[in-house]
């Protein structure tokens, strides 16, 4: 009795596993931070983590419709120099706005580019996206050949230090995301794009529109990256055409261990941002660990590895149990 | 009305063929003389054997399924081009320990891939992401960025410079082992075996195929692979820098890919991958020599990607 209960929790929270992860992950910070829950170190913490949270979003949503977007990373790079090239540090309130809602245009049609090739041609995913990664790559590198630009300071200020009821910009932000999905949830969208994900197939002799549907997950994604560019952009005050690049494969890291399978059809963006946490603690915590500066990229692969496994290794000891 | 179909492996062929015709148009090309055209060919064709060594493990890895990927082969090629960068530190005596040495370094991480695919349950994309990453750490930890040795004079001689024919021995070691892999592929148990389990796990089970021994086998075995590409690829450049691998890990999957290999797995073939590797080191080496911007460069690149792949690389439509 008790196993099948086990077995229905996991089945029914995938995130689960990630949140205790999480909760592991903040004490041991907590422990060499004791400051860790003030509010300055708060927001100096999710002010960097951010960016990646709104990547890992967007990378959850194309996973779950059965796809992964590689071009993330250089849709965040192209809103990077988009915005660090137009900006400058004098540019007028309008026109800050209007380049904000420019580049969120830009991401979705960088995602729209995506969603053709994989879903109306029916292209594979991550060579696709691995291939317009490229594409957006070169671009954003044409706008900005040298690191360099910069942005309003009231803008990065505002990203920086806003504190609404004492809380940091990112834990008004994760709230929206979070309730936003729940509606998209209730809505057949929703149930489509889990259709989609678990079994295409089924989902197309069903009357689902699975090619739309699909489509609309890249649209997603571009959009959510555009958002995470902004975010990175305001949060460095600068223009870099690499800056992406090393956000794509920790989106896929970040969603992966929040519990959204591969495969597609399971998990939510609840994972992600958990998991995208997670990843940000880990790194908080080698820093903080005072380990070894050679020993750091080893110690944060590990424990990423350690944590992949964790949920394999619990299982195997689970079964040879019973 | 007959279809006609060409196979993904000629296509890409007679692509790089076109593609090098043309290239002699360009400003700088070579022009009419045909002895430089040859040696270009051939110069472009050797290099494609690294490109083409490390996709291997990479095929294998994607016929067998289930999302199988692998993206820790770029760091294994980098730790083993380190390890034989050390140990032969110049001496040719030590050129087949050091051979010996990435085989058995690769061959052990592809194995722990595979221990953590078949027994932990974790996407191969993440796991060898991970283990990607647990590889530079070790490099850093192990070298702290500066490498000390030397390739060892006759690795340069065999691998990089014309052996016979005015031939570069590279591309005789591409053409045995070609051979090799096409019989492990098309003759052999495991081959099979191999297109089994990428088509259908479950099925591959109930006939009787181990399924964790095959994807043990298949990892360990693209990990090994990975560390030959280590060795040839110090051998031909002479020199290991921490980004060595990094290069050839995503042109290895689209050289998979554009070789007519599903990614889904269950089908593909060597040769396939042989072609693509030869077509993206031909378009890489083309727009360098056109000397064109960097960003217009991958511009160009991506775009040619997605050409190539939107030409064969199409998937099953629903209706059918």
């Amino acid at each position: 009795m008790k196993k099948i209960r086990w077995q229905y929790i996991a089945f029914r929270n995938p995130y689960l596993f990630a949140l205790l992860l999480l909760i592991l992950a903040a004490a041991v910070n907590f422990f060499f931070e004791p400051d860790l829950f003030t509010r300055d170190t708060l927001n100096s913490n999710m002010r960097v983590f951010l960016p990646l949270i709104l990547l890992a979003v967007g990378q959850a949503i194309v996973i779950l419709g059965g796809g992964i977007d590689i071009s993330v990373g250089a849709i965040v790079s192209i809103v990077n120099t988009i915005l660090a090239t137009q900006l400058g540090t004098g540019a007028s309130p309008q026109r800050t706005a209007l380049m904000l809602v420019a580049v969120l245009f830009v991401g979705m049609a960088a995602g729209a580019l995506n969603g053709f090739f994989v879903s109306y041609l029916r292209l594979q995913p991550i060579i696709t996206t691995y291939a317009s990664s490229f594409l957006f790559a070169g671009v954003a590198l044409f706008i900005l050949p040298a690191p360099g630009g910069s942005v309003p300071d009231s803008i990065s200020h505002f990203y920086r230090d806003t504190t609404f009821l004492g809380l940091p910009l990112g834990f008004i932000i994760i709230p929206i995301l979070l309730l936003v999905w729940y509606l998209v949830q209730q809505t057949r969208y929703g149930r489509y794009l889990y259709a989609v994900g678990g079994k295409a197939d089924a989902a197309y002799q069903t009357a689902v529109p699975v090619n739309t549907i699909r489509f609309s997950t890249y649209v997603a994604s571009g959009f959510m990256a555009a958002l995470s560019g902004i975010a990175i952009t305001l949060l460095t005050s600068a223009g870099n055409a690499s800056i992406g690049d090393a956000l794509t494969l920790s989106s896929v890291t970040a969603a992966v261990i929040g519990g959204t399978a591969l495969r597609g059809g399971v998990g939510g963006i609840a994972g992600a941002i958990i998991g995208a946490l997670i990843l940000g603690l880990i790194k908080n915590i080698i820093s903080f660990a005072n380990i070894n500066l050679w020993w750091q990229t080893f110690a944060n692969a590990a424990i990423i590895v350690g944590a992949l496994a964790a949920p394999g290794v619990i299982e195997l000891v689970r079964r040879k149990r019973s | 009305m007959k279809k006609i179909s060409i196979s993904p492996p000629v296509a890409a062929v007679i692509l790089a063929v076109i593609l090098f015709i043309s290239s002699g148009l360009l400003p700088n090309g070579y022009g009419s003389d045909v002895s430089i055209a040859i040696a270009q060919a051939t110069n472009i064709l050797r290099l494609s054997v690294f490109l083409g060594i490390v996709a291997a493990g990479q095929t294998l890895i994607i016929i067998s399924g289930s999302e199988g990927i692998d993206l820790s082969s770029g760091a294994v090629v980098t730790l083993t081009a380190i390890v034989v960068y050390v140990m032969c530190n110049g001496r040719d005596s030590m050129v087949i320990p050091a051979l010996l040495a990435a085989l058995a370094i690769g061959a052990v991480i592809g194995l722990l891939n595979g221990i953590g695919v078949a027994y932990l349950k974790i996407a191969p994309l993440v796991m060898t992401l991970g283990m990607a990453g647990v590889i530079t750490g070790l490099i850093l930890v192990t070298q702290h960025g500066n490498v000390s040795g030397a390739v060892a004079p006759i690795m340069t001689r065999i691998i990089a410079r014309p052996l016979l024919f005015r031939i570069p021995g590279a591309i005789f070691i591409w053409i045995i082992f070609a051979g090799l892999l096409w019989l492990v592929l098309e003759r052999t148990v495991y081959g099979k075996n191999l297109f089994a389990i990428g088509v259908n796990r479950v099925t591959a089970r109930l006939s009787g195929v181990n399924v964790t021994g095959m994807v043990l086998a298949t990892y360990s075995l693209a990990g090994l692979l990975a560390g030959l590409g280590g060795f040839l690829i110090v051998g031909n450049t002479g020199v290991v820098f921490i980004s060595l691998g990094d290069t050839f890990l995503f042109p290895s999957i689209a050289a998979v890919a554009v070789g007519g290999t599903l990614l889904s797995g269950g089908k593909g073939s060597y040769f396939g991958t042989m072609a693509g590797a030869l077509v993206l080191t031909l378009i890489t080496s083309l727009l360098t020599t056109m000397q064109l911007d960097q960003s217009v460069r991958q511009m160009i690149l991506g775009g040619t990607l997605l050409v190539m792949i939107s030409i064969y690389g199409r998937q099953r439509g629903f209706r059918q």
